[in-house]
């Protein structure tokens, strides 16, 4: 017999289920549970870890204090925005959305929004999930085009700059780059208007490198670009000019506003010099950005309020455990003590799926919550199909030990089979989540192809140990525990397994 | 022993009753109520301080300019509106605060006329708690991979159960007659969620596709349930008829299959008594997928194996047109 294996497998799953509890249970227990017993709050789980970093392992920890939700559980926005490329036959629309999304993500940091998400999403889309933001807020911030600006000094009649401090504007000589007002640059376009110079005028910008060797970025403008700025520069030499992005002065690593001066009237190409070579790599990215500029608009909107997510969870968790009751009830009272070990795995099976949602960490929806319920079902399935494997064979006239690894052996394959099949509409349904960045959609499949493989390891595993173990004990071996339509009389007798033929064709 | 196989014919007809209300629903336009997803629109919870009567919501809504705006009461209340697409939310100036979007008119026009709005805690916001909307484009190519991914689902089993069955013969035959059981269960929830939109108003939305494709990997692992027992009685004892095999196949496998519907409805039914109402649709699916699906595999599925085995189709050809036959067999 596997006396000893079992052992050590149920030693296993008692750590592997005591682990998991820790590392699932919620920080705030009472909001889940029956309030009238003090439950202890979850501190969240630590995990220390060694990494490579290069030749040298260093230590680092995987923290994770809360699950994580999906927007309709903890509020927020999901935009889908599309390039509107209509009237802009010559615009690269794959470098304009990569732009674009590095833009977007610009400005979403400067939100200070924790756990957004920006994804391409087909040809001409960005999908944009930003956890706790209403809808007008978020849109405010993103939704508009970059725009690339060349600023100078507001200048008084004498040449002094305006400088804003304490909320006073005053004029003064020499003021730092940070107190100055920047105002855009204008000149006389071609069509004999006054026009401000922005970035719809840059058809490219790019590192290169000065006569000295010394890294810059070097920038060309259109025709129109080009007369701009070379009355612009005119006008500047010796002077500072600023690169703003929407209304924001570009800084270099060290946080100082980019404002080199102009050392000659320049026409279509220009040189920005004084930077090391991640200053200009990111300079040129930032130039690109703003050159590049596609209009997004909205093609698809969604928002839920934080209050009522909040009001879903604890709704949704309540409805979980109850249908876990239930379960767990049914199966006791149909299947004896099978039942009650079978109850036993689903709470492993539980904790466990639980725990690897908070680890992985996979965000967790509503609908997430529903295939959750179902992958308990599908767990609860693989159960019986073995407790019903179990009883014919006793009804046979099979010894337990015999009649607990035929039920395991010939419930497998279509155990097997059927969960497969689930995995394979798992994988069709996360692509078509996929598609249209429907994350409800896409977590449910993931959920529920999480559950599925977890309830494969719980059957195997987790309920065959447990019954094993149960066998071996004497007074667990009455008749009456093991199914109640049994002709049993008194204890099952445990025939020698070598005694017994399996039987039946095989 | 219950002779489940010899009464095939009876659960065709069944069958038939169930589905024919549906199908005739599913014919008579409109099809399917659908959901913002598939004809684009705009839907948004509003809940009031106030006492706000469901008609007066719809003629203040129409007075400022959605005459079309369903509105339907969630509770005491609350209420779900639904109005074409709100347009004006995106077209933000270069420079300079964004205007007013059609959402935000429309905010201020509900607050000025019935008081302030709240949030799921009470809390005044005199904003809408809930806000979808989605452009004619986008409900386009969802329609279409909705479908699309349906489809490929349907193929896809087709194709592992003709494999993972391979060992017994004709397992093409197990593959499309699982097939046919899982249209049938799509069928029918199709034509009930056709009834319910005429009925109860009830939309098809990503929801209901995302059900639709769980249903059809339910009834499937249900049905490989049923067939595996087939594959595994026809090696056993390969001289026994197919009818007898999948008939002990039934009567073996019946007792796991009510079990495991039972629990799965149990868990199903408590969602829906005590979950959140966003996925009451994906559950109601769920709840008549499961009773379809267990249904199907026993009743459709495995009693296909024995009409093809037994050459019922060709016999009833011959016997409704008997003078006919021949002439068909010689053109």
């Amino acid at each position: 017999m596997h006396r000893r294996t079992d052992r050590i497998l149920l030693v296993f799953i008692v750590v592997l289920t005591a682990f998991s509890l820790v590392t699932m249970w919620p920080s705030e227990p009472w909001r889940y549970l029956p309030k009238f017993i003090p439950w202890p709050e979850g501190q969240g789980i630590k995990i220390p870890f060694f990494k490579m970093n290069g030749a040298t392992i260093e230590g680092s920890t995987l923290e994770r204090r809360a699950m994580r939700l999906g927007l309709d559980l903890r509020g927020g926005t999901r935009l889908v925005l599309e390039a509107d490329t209509s009237g802009q036959s010559d615009v690269d629309v794959n470098k304009a959305l990569d732009n674009a999304i590095n833009i977007i993500e610009r400005r979403v940091n400067a939100f200070g929004v924790s756990e957004s998400e920006i994804q391409r999403q087909g040809s001409n889309r960005i999908a944009v999930q930003l956890p706790g933001i209403t809808a007008s807020d978020a849109i405010k911030k993103i939704g508009k085009t970059a725009l690339l600006e060349f600023r100078e000094f507001q200048r008084d009649a004498e040449g002094n700059v305006a400088v804003y401090q304490n909320g006073e504007v005053t004029f003064v000589p020499n003021p730092s780059l940070e107190d100055a007002v920047w105002v855009p640059s204008r000149a006389i376009g071609s069509d004999g208007l006054e026009k401000e110079l922005t970035g719809r005028y840059l058809t490219d910008a790019f590192p290169g490198s000065d006569a000295a060797g010394l890294p810059t970025v070097d920038f060309r403008f259109n025709s129109e670009g080009a007369r701009l700025f070379e009355q612009i520069s005119g006008r500047l030499i010796g002077q500072p000019l600023a690169f703003f992005l929407d209304g924001e002065p570009i800084r270099n690593k060290d946080g100082r506003i980019e404002a080199p001066t102009v050392q000659a009237v320049i026409k279509d190409k220009g040189q920005i010099t004084g930077m090391n070579t991640s200053e200009v790599d990111y300079l040129v990215k930032l130039l690109r950005a703003g050159a590049m500029p596609v209009p997004l608009k909205v093609v698809q909107q969604e928002d839920v309020d934080a209050t009522l997510g909040e009001d879903s969870v604890q709704k949704s968790v309540i409805a979980g455990e109850v249908a876990m009751l239930i379960i767990g009830l049914f199966m006791v009272l149909h299947y004896r003590l099978p039942g009650v070990l079978a109850s036993l795995a689903l709470f492993v099976y539980t904790t466990v799926v639980l725990a690897v949602f908070k680890l992985w960490p996979v965000t967790l929806t509503l609908a997430g919550i529903a295939a959750f319920v179902l992958s308990v079902g599908m767990a609860v399935d693989a159960n019986i199909l073995i407790f019903e494997r179990m009883k014919e064979e006793l009804r046979i006239g099979r010894s337990l030990v015999v009649a607990v690894e035929e039920g395991f052996a010939r419930a497998w394959s279509s155990i097997r089979d059927s969960n497969v099949s689930t995995l394979i509409t798992c994988a069709i349904l996360f692509w078509f989540g996929d598609q249209f960045g429907a994350s409800l959609v896409k977590g449910f499949a993931l959920t529920l192809a999480v559950g599925v493989i977890i309830s494969l390891f719980s059957a195997i595993l987790v309920t065959r140990t447990f019954l094993r173990i149960v066998i071996g004990i004497p007074w667990a071996r009455r008749a009456g525990l093991w199914g109640s339509d049994l002709p049993g009389r008194g204890a099952i007798a445990e025939r020698e397994v070598s005694g017994v033929s399996t039987g039946g064709g095989r | 022993m219950f002779d489940f196989v010899g009464k095939r014919n009876f659960y065709y007809l069944l069958s038939l009753l169930v589905l024919i209300p549906g199908v005739i629903s599913l014919l008579i336009p409109p099809t399917l109520k659908p959901g913002i997803e598939f004809s684009s629109g705009t839907t948004f919870t509003a809940r009031f301080q106030n006492a706000v009567k469901e008609e007066d919501l719809r003629s203040e809504l129409a007075k400022i300019g959605h005459p079309e705006a369903r509105v339907q009461r969630t509770s005491e209340n609350k209420f779900l509106i639904r109005t074409t697409e709100l347009k004006g939310t995106a077209q933000a100036p270069d420079l300079g605060p964004a205007p007013a979007g059609e959402r935000e008119n429309l905010e201020t026009a509900l607050v000025d006329k019935f008081g302030n709005m709240i949030d799921a805690k009470g809390e005044v916001v005199n904003r809408f708690i809930e806000y979808a909307s989605v452009s004619a484009t986008v409900s386009r190519e969802i329609g279409q991979k909705s479908a699309f991914a349906v489809v490929a689902a349907a193929i896809a089993i087709l194709l592992y159960i003709s494999w993972a069955f391979r060992s017994i013969p004709n397992p093409f035959r197990c593959g499309i007659a699982a097939t046919i059981a899982t249209m049938h269960d799509v069928v029918l929830l199709m034509g009930a969620y056709s009834i319910f939109g005429k009925v109860f108003n009830m939309e098809v939305n990503t929801m209901f596709i995302t059900g639709l494709l769980t249903v059809i990997g339910f009834s499937v692992h249900d049905t490989i349930v049923v067939l595996d027992r087939i594959r595994e009685n026809s090696q056993r004892y390969p001289d026994l008829p197919l009818h007898t095999c999948v008939n002990n196949s039934i009567l073996q496998t019946l007792g796991r299959s009510i079990n495991t519907s039972t629990t799965v409805v149990l868990a199903v039914v408590a969602l829906l008594l005590i979950g959140g109402v966003t996925i009451r649709p994906f559950l109601v699916v769920m709840l008549i997928g499961v009773i379809t699906g267990t249904y199907s595999s026993i009743f459709v599925a495995s009693q296909i194996l024995v009409t093809w085995e037994e050459g019922d189709v060709p016999r009833l050809f011959r016997r409704v047109l008997p003078k006919r036959a021949p002439a068909v067999s010689e053109g």
